[in-house]
């Protein structure tokens, strides 16, 4: 079921990678260190039971801190969608002020 | 092991440093633009679906010990901050890099 919701914010940027994301190296720099710090608190949230997953819903595969695999991919997919979503913005705004 | 934080404190710290490390280390001031907050009025509806979705279903569950208690479309506000703030660290480092490379590119 988290993998619908995933695949519900893929969309969005398959709409915007046409304008816009030709630089994958820039994005994965520009992910990764924030998604290390957040999947840290991830694995830390997820110790402390902040927040718990229903096992019946999620994939069961886990990566390395107990994270299950949809959080990892909740950390690419996000700041890559928020990132389309910015150079979505400026493409816009560009236009308008044409 | 048990320890005394909160996920509302969490996010409070992580809110801090992201706008800190916007203003002061790549320091774009994203928060003084435009685009930042129509990129982030477009996302917004899209997290509280999802959020609703997850939660309403109980996907995710939060523990009320750990949260202020309150709720915006089915998941703690404390949600929509952790989202603030991983949205803005990203694209701070996004425009940073954007400036540092695509000059030599383009």
């Amino acid at each position: 079921m988290l993998l619908f919701v995933i695949f519900g914010s893929w969309w969005l940027e398959f709409a915007f990678k046409i304008r816009v994301l030709r630089r994958p190296r820039l994005l994965f720099m520009a992910i990764l260190p924030v998604s290390i710090v957040f999947l840290a608190w991830d694995a830390f949230a997820i110790q402390q039971e902040h927040w718990t997953f229903d096992s019946a819903q999620i994939l069961g595969i886990f990566g390395p801190l107990n994270i299950p695999l949809e959080e990892y991919l909740f950390f690419i997919i996000i700041p890559i969608a928020a990132v389309l979503t910015l150079e979505g913005v400026k493409v816009v705004m560009k236009r308008f002020s044409r | 092991m048990r320890l005394e934080l909160t996920y509302t404190d969490i996010t409070v710290y992580a809110l801090i440093l992201s706008v800190l490390f916007d203003m002061f280390i790549t320091r774009n001031s994203l928060l003084a633009t435009l685009r930042f907050w129509l990129s982030y009025a477009i996302i917004v509806p899209f997290q509280l679906i999802t959020n609703w979705w997850l939660t309403s279903r109980e996907i995710v569950t939060y523990n009320p010990v750990e949260i202020i208690g309150i709720r915006i479309a089915g998941a703690p506000i404390e949600d929509l901050i952790f989202g603030f703030a991983l949205i803005l660290a990203v694209m701070s480092i996004w425009e940073t890099l954007l400036k540092k490379y695509s000059t030599t590119r383009a």
